[in-house]
């Protein structure tokens, strides 16, 4: 077992699966590899225990594994997917990464078999060896391009079952993947360029101005670009922004704080951000399937202008 | 001639200043910052920057002390508008009423007030050093018409923009002032609001692909929008974006708006991008990427407006 990034989500996997099987962890820095080792996994939170793991930023000192879980956020993709390359052929990968494409920069760099994932589970980083569990919510996963029997995808997410961790498993992920994405695009720049977290304004139509409205329209265009690629969404995405920010609130009410959208995390700490993989994508697939966007358009034009700023 | 200046901040001050530099021109103030008014009674209204000058003049924090006027200058934050105008309305009951403030819907507020109104679009640009002193940052000139709905005489009109002109504020007496009305507001909401949501300079904002490709289609929208009021721009909008962009003229120009939000002040959006949604709902023009980008700002300033 193998999980390449430890940030926020690939801990979560790690710490998780180190519970039921041998996991190693591929960092870039050597003294989180150290670290990791010396100290063992943090998970506080949710879920409370120590893990202990294997960790190493040498590519070359990587055991042999089964399954590897490529955890690193989308901006760090392509480099990690080819520290990769050449590492246990005959291993099941799978992507979890944001937005459209991952599956084709892992694909470019190795023969592995992939599994698509889409994960809402969401944490805190306290350090390089411990990691706040948040939301305990689901990883969805399935075969990328069928080319995958069912049954790996199952006893994929029978493992991350055991570890302790929500997944589920499905024949197409793209009606969830899809979802997931449109919810993202209509989310995350929003929030970035408004400096909020993702609480009730998000879902606000009393008033002509209020947000929910830009909102709304980023969705509509997201369900037109699926319904021209012929995707049929798993679930709604203003459904899944209106029942997140009913979640938020009351997680607000009970003294935490409405969750913080990685893209505005990023913009935060000035950060590259994940907006060419999310609305990039689908403004992407919006022009290969001749569905304008232009609500999408100006808000990647407008990320990507924040970006240039540093 | 007796001119009243509806809020004394950087704009207001140029006027006036420049107004009370005439023999035939006596020119009070309405403000609500005492420490700015106290200086201004006592040595006077300093301009300096583009030209120097002191202006002597009477201002007030209280609006029952002000003698009938001819004309009110109204020069506060959009925002403000209605509050301001509505404390003096009593000083302007025989007067006409000018705005000279960013954007549109201002001339619609105070006609809630006052009886004759004046539409009035104004270039020049300063900041507000300290009490009773102002720094003038750019020369410009400044267009006045009637505000058709609640409008003062042609004669009027005439009368302010001579005055102005003479002071040395060159000021022209429109039939229809619109087409530079919508000529800046268009410009100024696209600068703004790509400004505020970016943290870009004008300059950066003109010349970056993405951001002049998102100014041109929210310039475009504005067009729209004019064009079916029947108003002919007296110039082009994205020559002004582009003039603006040189390096001598405002490269580097932090837009207003950008100000404001780095300040945590409410911004000026209602007026600008707000005001063209508005405009065109009524005239039944779609504008939805003004409409986003206003939603964007209020959703930024929500943290400190709430």
């Amino acid at each position: 077992m193998c999980v390449v990034g430890a940030g926020v989500i690939g801990s979560l996997y790690a710490a998780h699966l180190a519970r039921i099987c041998e996991v190693s962890v591929l960092v870039r820095r050597t003294e989180h590899a150290l670290a990791l080792e010396a100290e063992g996994l943090r998970v506080s939170g949710k879920h409370e225990f120590l893990a202990s793991v294997q960790a190493t930023a040498d590519p070359a000192r990587l055991p042999d594994f089964d399954l590897g879980i490529v955890a690193t956020k989308a901006t760090d993709l392509e480099a990690a997917a080819a520290r990769l390359a050449g590492r246990s052929p005959g291993a099941t990968v799978m992507t979890i990464q944001n937005g459209l494409g991952a599956e084709e920069i892992v694909r470019a760099h190795g023969p592995w078999p992939l599994i698509s994932a889409v994960t809402f589970m969401s944490g805190v980083r306290h350090g390089d060896t411990h990691v706040e569990y948040e939301l305990d919510t689901e990883t969805w996963m399935g075969p990328y391009a069928s080319e995958l029997p069912f049954e790996r995808v199952d006893e994929a997410r029978a493992l991350l079952e055991r570890g302790g961790l929500r997944a589920r498993a499905f024949a197409d992920l793209r009606p969830a993947q899809w979802s997931k994405l449109i919810f993202n695009a209509a989310v995350n720049p929003v929030a970035a360029l408004t400096d909020l977290p993702h609480v009730g304004q998000f879902a606000e139509l009393a008033r002509s101005s209020d947000l929910g409205h830009l909102v709304g329209g980023l969705v509509e265009e997201g369900k037109r670009v699926a319904a021209a690629a012929g995707v049929e969404l798993h679930e709604d995405p203003w459904e899944m922004n209106v029942h997140a920010v009913r979640r938020g609130q009351t997680a607000a009410a009970e003294g935490a704080y409405a969750h913080v959208p990685s893209m505005l995390e990023d913009v935060r700490s000035r950060r590259p951000t994940e907006i060419e993989f999310i609305t990039g994508a689908l403004v992407r697939e919006a022009g290969r399937h001749g569905v304008p966007v232009p609500l999408h358009t100006a808000l990647l034009q407008l990320v990507k202008a924040r970006e240039s700023g540093w | 001639m007796r001119v009243c200046i509806v809020g004394c901040g950087a704009v207001g001050s140029l006027f006036a200043a420049h107004l009370a530099q005439l023999a035939d021109v006596e020119v009070w103030a309405f403000d609500l910052d005492s420490a700015h008014v106290a200086a201004i009674n006592r040595d006077g209204l300093r301009i300096s920057g583009a030209a120097e000058l002191v202006g002597r003049l009477r201002a007030t924090t209280d609006p029952a002390k002000l003698p009938a006027c001819d004309f009110g200058i109204v020069a506060v934050k959009s925002m403000h508008t209605s509050a301001a105008v509505a404390a003096a309305a009593e000083a302007f009951r025989d007067g006409a009423v000018c705005s000279v403030q960013n954007g549109a819907g201002n001339e619609e507020l105070i006609a809630e007030h006052v009886q004759s109104v004046i539409r009035g679009t104004t270039f020049p640009a300063g900041h507000v050093i300290g009490p009773g002193h102002v720094g003038w940052d750019t020369k410009g000139d400044t267009h006045l018409g009637p505000f058709e709905p609640s409008p003062a005489s042609a004669e009027q009109v005439r009368e302010l923009a001579d005055a102005c002109t003479r002071g040395g504020m060159p000021t022209h007496a429109l039939a229809d002032a619109r087409g530079a009305q919508w000529r800046k507001l268009i410009f100024n909401a696209a600068s703004n609001a790509i400004g505020a949501l970016t943290g870009l300079t004008h300059g950066r904002i003109a010349e970056l692909p993405e951001t002049r490709e998102l100014a041109w289609a929210v310039m475009r929208e504005g067009r729209a929008v004019a064009d079916a009021q029947g108003i002919v721009l007296d110039l082009d909008p994205e020559e002004l974006f582009d003039f603006a962009a040189r390096r001598e003229v405002a490269y580097d120009h932090r837009p207003s708006m950008l100000q404001d939000v780095e300040a945590r002040r409410q911004t000026e959006i209602d007026f600008l991008n707000g005001a063209i949604a508005g405009f065109g709902e009524r005239y039944g023009v779609e504008t939805p990427l003004n409409r986003a980008l206003a939603e964007l700002v209020k959703g930024l300033e929500w943290r400190w407006t709430q």
